[in-house]
């Protein structure tokens, strides 16, 4: 089990979490005007590294609040 | 329904294939030695007559997720699609072990899929009726009836996941993993495909919007076609090529008990619950788990999940409760936005995936073969594949199986 360091609680057990997946994905600023390519680049693309990568948690049984965290995901170190 | 103790396991001979050096060129490379590549491998081979084929393999053949998973063998999924390329793959393997001359230890011994609430009620009956549709052999059993067929299994109406039927497809089974692999390893060399392990891909050669080869650790190699079929590395291998696809990598546990005497006839399948078990021919409890959460390639997982199925398995079949885990493993899954397979042409010319089959690439294991053998052979998809395009994702027509049958495959 991944011993995920929460900013606000510190480092908990991974069950206290949800997963959120890859981080940075914003909402389109004009959805309407996007093009159904770009839709799947929204919705159904996500990057999937062997290796570092920014991801998402959320600490449901804890503070509840969401966070991003950089881990490796071939060795599932947290890099910060 | 064929016992458990009915079979026996083969003796092997020291090799079964050939170990050659890579050609300069071939008219198609498949990357990954996994059950897929191989069985495409074959297929090229034996019904398109293209056997000037390699194999190209990072590690060792058959090392991956045909090594790993739960050897589950069914067809009783909801949407159309599903149903015909599983179904297509179930009558494959109804005769795979004739055609492979090659001993694959296939038991239809049954797959059941209990309902705890009423929702799974619901699904299933519906499931079953679907399944009726296109030709799927699927019954629904009442409580008693999953009591006849699997006497292990708690019925009793006051446990935490009470029994309130099951869908039942007879046809359903299991079968021995290597020897899939093996099976075909073994059929492709024979019709002269080069099975060349050893040897990790580095690049993919693209010009002017063809593949024109690839560069491996044994060195480069020229390929008319070259067809992805990495499982859970497949978004890694397709970077090379310039490609982003839909899917996301996560670790997926298994486990196996001790050798225990013949105690279960069937396979159990309990999508609400997460977990599906079943009894090797060698008498080992087999057991597989639900995704861990997050992205990751480690071949390992966590043990709450672990812990999570055990206690559901324990709660369905409380004879388990004795039993002693000898070995937990984990493979990495290449999970779809739909939770169906990709196999597809690409936009590059002459490149091809065959990927996404998620949790339950093993049953399908023939049939994905067959289909990426037709699809690289006519440069089209077949009619079982076609739905299976990468854009579907632009289109929409995508199909949800995480929303009909494939919680658990």
């Amino acid at each position: 089990m991944l011993l995920v360091p929460c900013p606000w609680c510190g480092p908990r057990a991974e069950i206290e979490f949800r997963y959120g997946g890859q981080a940075g994905i914003a909402y389109p600023k004009d959805p309407d005007g996007l093009t159904d390519a770009e839709w799947v680049e929204y919705l159904f693309l996500r990057d999937n590294p062997k290796g570092p990568w920014r991801e998402r948690w959320v600490h449901t049984a804890g503070c509840r609040r969401w966070f991003d965290v950089t881990r490796d995901t071939l060795t599932n170190e947290f890099l910060g | 329904m064929s016992g458990v103790t009915d079979d026996h396991v083969p003796q092997h001979p020291d090799r079964l294939w050939r170990h050659p050096e890579p050609k300069p060129a071939y008219d198609v490379v498949i990357i990954g030695g996994g059950g897929h590549g191989l069985a495409a491998a074959y297929y090229l081979a034996k019904i398109h007559g293209i056997s000037n084929v390699a194999v190209v393999e990072r590690g060792w053949l058959a090392g991956g997720n045909i090594a790993r998973n739960t050897a589950i063998i069914r067809s009783n999924y909801l949407w159309d699609e599903s149903a015909a390329i599983y179904e297509h793959a179930l009558k494959l393997w109804e005769t795979l072990p004739e055609e492979l001359d090659y001993d694959l230890l296939f038991s239809q011994r049954g797959v059941m899929n209990l309902a705890h609430n009423l929702g799974d009620v619901r699904e299933g009956m519906r499931r079953v009726h679907a399944n009726r549709l296109n030709g799927i052999d699927a019954e629904w059993l009442a409580p008693d009836d999953v009591k006849r067929l699997c006497p292990i299994v708690d019925t009793s109406p006051d446990v935490r996941y009470p029994v309130l039927g099951a869908t039942y497809q007879p046809r359903g089974g299991i079968a021995k993993h290597d020897h899939v692999a093996w099976g075909y390893a073994r059929a492709a060399d024979r019709l002269g495909v080069d099975l060349v392990e050893g040897a990790e891909v580095t690049a993919i050669d693209i010009a002017a919007g063809r593949v024109t080869g690839i560069q491996t650790s044994r060195g480069p190699i020229r390929a008319g076609n070259v067809a992805i079929v990495a499982a859970g590395h497949a978004s890694i291998v397709a970077a090379m090529a310039g490609l982003r696809l839909p899917l996301q990598s996560h670790p997926l546990q298994a486990l196996v008990s001790e050798l225990l005497e013949p105690i279960h006839p069937t396979v159990v399948m309990s999508n609400a619950v997460h977990v599906y078990v079943s009894q090797a021919h060698k008498g080992e409890l087999v057991l597989g788990a639900g995704i861990d959460s997050y992205n990751g390639y480690g071949q390992r997982g966590a043990f709450h999940i672990i812990e999570h199925q055990m206690a559901a398995a324990v709660e369905l079949f409380p004879v388990f409760a004795r039993a002693h885990v000898l070995r937990t493993w984990g493979g990495i899954v290449d999970v779809s936005p739909d939770a169906s397979p990709i196999v597809s042409k690409t936009a590059v010319s002459g490149l091809y995936l065959d990927c996404g089959w998620g949790t339950g690439g093993f049953k399908a294991t023939p049939a994905s073969g067959w289909v990426l053998a037709h699809t690289i052979a006519n440069d089209e998809p077949h009619a079982l594949n076609r739905a299976y395009s990468l854009e579907r994702f632009e289109t929409g027509a995508l199909i949800d199986e995480h929303g009909a049958a494939a919680v658990a495959h």
